[in-house]
């Protein structure tokens, strides 16, 4: 059960080279090992009564004294680790028997056995464990095995939820539905593909139930409910609680016992955690000046100024991006992602950002809105917008130029919508917020927005919440709060490619009527050369990391002009010929 | 003509409501298509159509409800379990997502070795045949040892297709295979898929939302809108001179990689726009 095939390094070791995983490990196989051959190295029996050691203080011969009947503390001690720790043990199977069994039916089959074995989790859950116990207790005796058996049967929802979970995650997975028209069985896909998954989540879970476990079989002990024959450390507790007043040395050492071991298990699970989902901080590392690669981009291939028919950029560009690197942090390095990059928008211009995943466009477009992920810095060049170094403002700062000057226009549109308010006060509220208007006056221009970006029934629309409306009709709301800051330029990150291709007409429509009656310049980041074709005036190719090629639409559709750009032109599908009839291709 | 390898006729899918009496949501309104061995046809439509329902349907992961599908003159609609295993030699799958269709935990050789020792194809066999598939696809025979995630997206999916082509089937349901790929990768993906259709004489129904796809791969194109096909025919013409209404307005409205012949298109799409896509 804890060995990860999956990260090619056995588990175990990579928990040793993990200092807290290291120091719990080690410490839990000593008490294991004590458990185990303690028994018979112990200097006494445990229950060998001695007149002279009653409440002994540390000797020779009773190494942690004695106590209130004379007993070796340390024998016992060692004699109530086996105990306890098969105590936590026998709950823990039995939760990990019953939870995972049926969190793996309910998660994988569904249908009844997923309502009823949940309703019978929840109640579950809600009775309180102590109490339950202390019933069974007086059905079936003081018998520590029973009583925990019966603690693991209250542990087991917790297997189930957590097993059901991950279940029903990687159910949606499409290797799953891969394996059975593969023609696998049932029992096989759960075996090689769902074990697989709830794996980590059930050993985790295990770590953490077993201190669990030990700490309510000692609170049971110190209760005086478990068996009167048997040392044990909550018995041992008790002891020492009840003569407190006599020596205070008698209750340190079973309550060192039991801290140390849950601490142990929690430590464990914690770098286990770590190891599994690996979310341990490995990034934190010296930290090294950026320095840009040893390669460098060749420079971007210009076309000449636009020819008559569109119109040039006039005057300063409102946006001007020079030689702008990014990197992200990894590890003690860097890792560029952009770099060296340069493009201009004029005023009123739609400029067209292209290029394949992991190009470095969207990066582009996220340093120019200050939203790079945590991690991802501009090391070098700047961005100067409408006369404004970008790059050197402060967060606050910023602040001031995004959703005012800058607007921005996302991937996916009802993502980009918080589903718990309603799409009027999510327009609205940043119009009070930017132009100080009153609760009335934003939402009157919120009305008048969602009217101007084509929806028919704004007052349905406005007082709708972001469920209740398409993919298509999201983005309209996105442009119309995008557009109600009357801002200077739009940042537009694939603002079609999540839609129908109908929509994405109307969308387009949508963008290109607003351009000609406002102004805006637009930045569009696409990977589609007919969106392009349809809605920009000039175009720059980018390919990882740098500019390849830039020009007006209409010259670097027409003459291609970098080999790059040519090929991705040629895998254009636009103009292939269709396959055409079966019968002619046999012919 | 001969006898059509897949034949659908009526078929209607219903997934079932949530709650206990509410009314079961029919995806699918009685569907009709065939589909001959050895050729592709490509059912186009967009999100909502029931074109992936179809797919799923064949493949037997999705409620059939009403009408039947028969393959090689069996009905398959309501095939028993221990049937479809059986079948699942014969109808294969390759679904979009090539991050998730592969199992993150498992080699690529266990991935592709899978269905052969379901069906108890000695451990020395499949490896050969293993190898084969791979050649087959263009990948180095090296790639069974390593993990899905050292693939990128075009890779993984030419595993995919490799792993459907295992058992040799006869029919590959394909779900929009293309559509989370970059445009170049696209295109050798659609070359991959005629080179084996040549090689191998297996029979796609291809589901896709990019007319241009499908134009490119299939013999005949279905196009599909609200859970019914509407227009269904040689691929040359419907997918260049489409008749119905909708098809038209698909065709018009997937912008071309030229501004001039875009502005144009998009001007003819202006004037066929209905108001009642203007909700």
């Amino acid at each position: 059960m804890s060995s990860a095939t999956s990260a090619r390094r056995p588990l175990a070791g990579r928990l040793l080279r993990n200092p807290l995983g290291a120091v719990s490990l080690v410490y839990l196989v000593l008490l294991f090992l004590v458990a185990v051959v303690g028994p018979f190295l112990a200097p006494h029996a445990p229950d060998q009564v001695s007149l002279e050691a009653v409440l002994a203080p540390p000797s020779s011969d009773h190494l942690l004294g004695g106590d209130s009947a004379g007993r070796d503390v340390l024998s016992r001690l060692i004699a109530a680790t086996g105990t306890s720790l098969l105590g936590a043990l026998i709950a823990v199977v039995v939760a990990a028997i019953i939870g995972v069994t049926s969190g793996l039916i309910a998660g994988y089959r569904g249908g009844w056995f997923d309502q009823v074995s949940n309703w019978l989790a929840s109640t579950t859950l809600s009775l309180p464990a102590i109490v339950v116990l202390l019933a069974v207790r007086s059905v079936v005796g003081p018998s520590i095995w029973w009583i925990m058996a019966i603690f693991g049967v209250i542990l087991a929802p917790s297997y189930h939820r957590i097993v059901y979970g991950a279940v029903r995650e990687v159910r949606a997975e499409l290797y799953i539905d891969a394996a059975v028209v593969s023609g696998l069985s049932q029992p096989r896909i759960i075996g090689r593909h769902v074990l697989t998954a709830v794996r980590a989540p059930t050993i985790l879970l295990t770590s953490s139930l077993f201190a669990v476990a030990i700490a309510v079989q000692a609170s049971l002990d110190f209760l005086g409910v478990g068996d009167p024959s048997r040392p044990t450390w909550g018995s041992m507790l008790s002891d020492g609680f009840a003569n407190i007043s006599r020596t205070s040395g008698l209750m340190m050492w079973p309550s060192l016992v039991i801290a140390l071991t849950c601490v142990a298990l929690s430590l464990l699970s914690t770098a286990l955690r770590d190891e599994l989902e690996q979310q341990g901080d490995s990034g934190r590392g010296k930290s090294v000046a950026w320095s840009a690669p040893q390669l460098r981009p060749a420079p971007a291939l210009v076309h000449g100024v636009a020819p008559s028919g569109t119109p040039a950029p006039q005057g300063a560009p409102l946006l001007e991006i020079k030689d702008l690197s990014i990197a992200y942090r990894v590890g003690d390095g860097w890792k560029t992602v952009v770099d060296g990059t340069s493009l201009t928008v004029g005023q009123g211009e739609v400029h067209a950002l292209i290029g394949e995943s992991g190009s470095g466009k969207t990066q582009t477009a996220w340093s120019t809105l200050g939203l790079l992920p945590p991690g991802g810095f501009v090391v070098g060049g700047s961005i100067r917008f409408n006369g404004k170094e970008l790059t050197e403002l402060s967060a606050k700062e910023f602040d001031a130029v995004r959703g005012r000057d800058i607007a921005y226009v996302p991937q996916e549109p009802l993502s980009n919508l918080d589903p718990s308010f309603t799409i009027g006060h999510q327009l609205s509220e940043p119009l009070r917020f930017t132009r100080g208007f009153t609760r009335k006056q934003a939402q009157e221009r919120a009305l008048e927005l969602l009217e101007r970006v084509g929806i028919r029934d704004p007052q349905r629309i406005f007082s709708s919440y972001p469920h209740q409306i398409s993919g298509g009709m999201a983005q309209r709301v996105l442009i119309a709060g995008a557009v109600a800051s009357q801002p200077k330029l739009i940042i537009a990150d694939e603002p079609t490619t999540a839609l129908d291709v109908t929509v994405q007409a109307e969308i387009l429509e949508l963008l290109r009527d607003l351009q000609r009656e406002t102004g805006v310049s637009i930045l569009l980041v696409t990977h589609n050369f007919g969106v392009v074709a349809d809605l920009a005036d000039r175009v720059s190719v980018m390919r990882s990391g740098s500019i390849v090629e830039t020009g007006s639409v209409a010259q670097v559709f027409a003459h291609p002009a970098h080999e790059y750009t040519r090929g991705l032109m040629s895998a254009l599908l636009d103009n292939a010929p269709a396959r055409g009839a079966l019968r002619t291709e046999l012919a | 003509m001969t006898t059509p390898l897949l034949q659908i006729s009526d078929l209607k899918v219903a997934y079932p409501g949530h709650g206990l009496r509410r009314k079961p949501i029919e995806i699918l309104h009685g569907v009709s298509i065939d589909v001959q061995p050895g050729e592709t046809v490509g059912l186009v439509g967009e999100s909502g159509s029931g074109k992936s329902t179809l797919g799923r349907a064949v493949l037997g992961l999705a409620p059939v409800t009403g009408g039947s599908i028969t393959f090689n003159g069996e009905d398959i609609a309501h095939a028993s379990t221990s049937r479809r295993r059986q079948l699942a030699g014969d109808i294969q799958v390759v679904f979009q997502d090539p991050y998730s269709s592969l199992s993150p935990s498992l080699t690529i050789g266990d991935t592709l070795a899978e269905p052969l020792r379901a069906r108890g194809v000695s451990s020395a066999e499949a490896d050969k045949r293993i190898l084969e598939l791979l050649d087959l696809v263009r990948l180095p025979s090296d790639t069974a040892r390593r993990l899905p995630r050292e693939f990128s997206g075009g890779q993984r999916q030419r595993i995919a297709i490799a792993r459907a082509l295992a058992l040799e089937p006869q029919l590959i349901v394909c779900d929009e295979p293309v559509s989370a790929l970059d445009l170049t990768t696209q295109s050798k993906i659609l070359e991959l898929f005629l080179e084996v259709q040549q090689r191998t004489g297996v029979a796609y129904l291809f589901v896709s939302h990019d007319l241009n796809v499908v134009r490119v791969l299939s013999h005949r194109v279905a196009v599909m809108r609200g859970g019914e096909i509407v227009e269904c025919g040689d691929s040359e013409l419907v997918t260049s001179a489409p008749t119905h209404p909708y098809t038209q307005q698909l065709l018009l409205a997937s912008p071309v990689a030229d501004p001039v012949e875009q502005a144009a298109r998009r001007a003819r799409w202006a004037l066929t726009r209905t108001k009642e896509t203007l909700v």
